[in-house]
């Protein structure tokens, strides 16, 4: 039986006031965006240049801050640029944040739903918890724990691991460690949801065929998971691709990926277009793997 | 065999990785009692970094502007998010619907540089051409209510899709008037997902950093900006004192919320048995 449609109080007045909001302050300051990418730099009382001259009325789109993105110094290899290079640094870490929070996950998660209900809530709740605690302190501690003298170093030559301490801080291994940790409750989060809603009978089933617990696991759980495995691996690595907090907290110099580019271009050099270009470019990267992944979500409906 | 080795296994990762996600906070906790500056080894208790930390102006100040711009965020965001989700869950048809729903949903996947960047040109554009606004507070909230926002939609719209829309329905067939309906019915029903979504928002301004240093202006910093200062700079006990109370605070927060929520279903599910029980014998009496 289909509901009527109720009459709702102030249809307009509903629809209107999140319209409005989300066209001033989302819409619009998106198209400014994209418009500053197109114009040149301006002088230093007015950042950027008019896209049309009101003296000779000429309209000039500029495609300049787009071309320098690829464009080389003089014998330099192709497209070896520092932006290019920030860009393909972001996507090479978001995606090894992701596999590390896939691999560490995966297992905790499916861990997590195969225990008792009783007792599944106040796990899910344990691993809510840091995730509600403020982000930045816990990147700020692993600045503690894995400098020269930290806990960490100091542990592993206690018990004679090392016997110099070993430089973690400062370099991918303690971007990668940050990123990982403070990304994990977005891999497992979805991959509980799913992992949670299996039969699990299904496996003793297999079990009672004689498959072998491994082989049951590649043949029956982690194709009944797939869409946890991607809603988590999306989670993860599209906000890591701009992530700009953990990068400037404990990244070397040579870690720089391209929101902090974009925040220099935008505040170091002052240079506006150059920014805007930049960041467009990096919506566009993100919007690829987005609707790669919509259309299969779309396709499994 | 294999179902015990499984089961080790299991206890073994799940300890792990809990000791992983708790180890920073641990780590925070306890060197926040440390006497001296150093870092990697406990040299005796005291209190010295929480004297310091209620000392230090920038930090009290930080925290008050923090607290405002969360609290007037999680309201700003929680009233738009209920609009939001009012109107993606209830009108079906009107132009411009895949517009709206791809633009609350934006902010989600959008990095937080991108947000803060064109809200920073929104504001300076509006500042060339009507003088206003400064930045300062008010850009900084309306940046950090783009997000909240969307978190906050997400949250309501799944309440909304559970709801049973039978009640309204005989609401209105009482003789209940539209908007009656809304604030009696609809609005008791939704509330624990308007509060929820409060609390995320609220949360996620008191955490940002990125956005607010986009869009804060001279002499405004938020707590986290302060803090993120104090970071790149090296280590301070300070913080550590300030993310125990900051710890302590949340998980008695987050813990009371549980326990309220657990007694509410728990309430509710008696209250449908005891309905249930009182239809079957007014059924038995009269059938």
């Amino acid at each position: 039986m289909a509901l009527s449609p109720l009459p709702m109080p102030g249809k307009r007045f509903v629809i209107g006031v999140p319209y409005v909001w989300l066209f001033v302050f989302f819409l619009l300051p998106f198209l400014i965006l994209l418009y500053i990418s197109f114009v040149d730099m301006g002088s230093d009382i007015s950042p950027f240049k008019p896209i049309w001259d009101p003296v000779s009325g000429v309209l000039s789109l500029k495609y300049e801050n787009y071309l320098s993105i690829f464009r080389t110094a003089e014998g330099a290899p192709l497209f070896r640029t520092l932006y290019i290079e920030a860009y393909l640094r972001s996507i090479w870490y978001a995606l090894l944040t992701a596999i590390f929070c896939l691999v560490i996950g995966y297992p905790f998660a499916y861990f997590i739903a195969r225990s008792p209900a009783s007792v599944r809530p106040a796990l899910l709740l344990m691993v809510m918890l840091p995730f509600w605690t403020s982000f930045l302190l816990r990147v700020y501690a692993w600045k503690g724990l894995l400098a020269d003298n930290g806990v960490i170093n100091r542990l592993w030559m206690a018990i004679g691991l090392t016997s110099e301490p070993v430089q973690m801080l400062y370099t991918n291994v303690s971007m990668l460690v940050g990123m990982t940790y403070v990304y994990l409750p977005f891999m497992v989060l979805p991959l509980y949801a799913t992992l949670v809603k299996m039969d699990f009978r299904l496996l003793e089933a297999a079990y009672d065929l004689g498959t072998t617990p491994f082989k049951a696991f590649w043949l029956i759980t982690v194709p009944l998971s797939k869409a946890g495995i991607v809603a988590g691996f999306m989670l993860v690595f599209i906000p890591c691709v701009g992530e700009f907090v953990i990068p400037s907290l404990l990244g070397g110099p040579e870690n720089m990926m391209i929101g902090r580019v974009v925040w220099d271009e935008m505040f170091t050099a002052n240079d506006w277009p150059q920014a805007t270009a930049l960041a467009v470019v990096m919506i566009a990267l993100i919007i690829v793997p987005l609707a790669i992944y919509y259309n299969y979500s779309g396709d499994k409906k | 065999m294999k179902q015990l080795l499984e089961k080790h296994f299991g206890k073994f990762w799940l300890v792990l990785v809990f000791v992983f996600l708790y180890m920073p906070l641990l780590f925070m906790i306890v060197f926040s009692f440390n006497s001296t500056r150093q870092d990697a080894r406990f040299t005796g208790f005291s209190f010295r970094w929480y004297e310091a930390l209620t000392k230090d102006d920038r930090i009290v100040e930080g925290f008050i502007t923090s607290l405002k711009v969360a609290s007037i965020t999680g309201v700003l965001s929680a009233v738009l998010a209920t609009f939001a989700a009012f109107v993606l869950v209830r009108y079906r048809r009107f132009p411009g619907r895949t517009a709206f729903s791809g633009m609350v949903n934006a902010p989600l996947v959008m990095p937080e540089v991108i947000i803060g960047l064109s809200l920073l040109l929104l504001a300076v554009g509006s500042q060339n051409l009507f003088g206003w606004p400064e930045r300062g507070l008010l850009t900084i909230i309306l940046g950090h209510t783009l997000l909240g926002m969307a978190y906050g939609m997400v949250v309501i719209q799944s309440r909304l899709l559970q709801m049973d829309r039978s009640i309204e329905e005989a609401a209105m067939d009482l003789g209940a008037r539209p908007h009656q309906v809304f604030f009696l019915i609809t609005l008791p029903n939704i509330f624990q997902a308007i509060l929820a979504a409060f609390l995320l928002s609220f949360t996620l301004s008191f955490d940002d950093v990125v956005i607010s240093e986009f869009l804060s202006g001279p002499g405004v910093s938020t707590l986290p900006q302060v803090i993120f200062g104090y970071a790149r700079r090296g280590i301070n006990p300070t913080i550590y004192a300030a993310a125990t109370l900051l710890i302590v605070t949340v998980t008695l927060l987050i813990v009371a919320y549980a326990v309220w929520v657990a007694r509410a279903t728990r309430r509710r599910e008696r209250e449908i048995q005891a309905a249930t029980r009182i239809e079957m014998a007014a059924l038995a009496i009269n059938p």
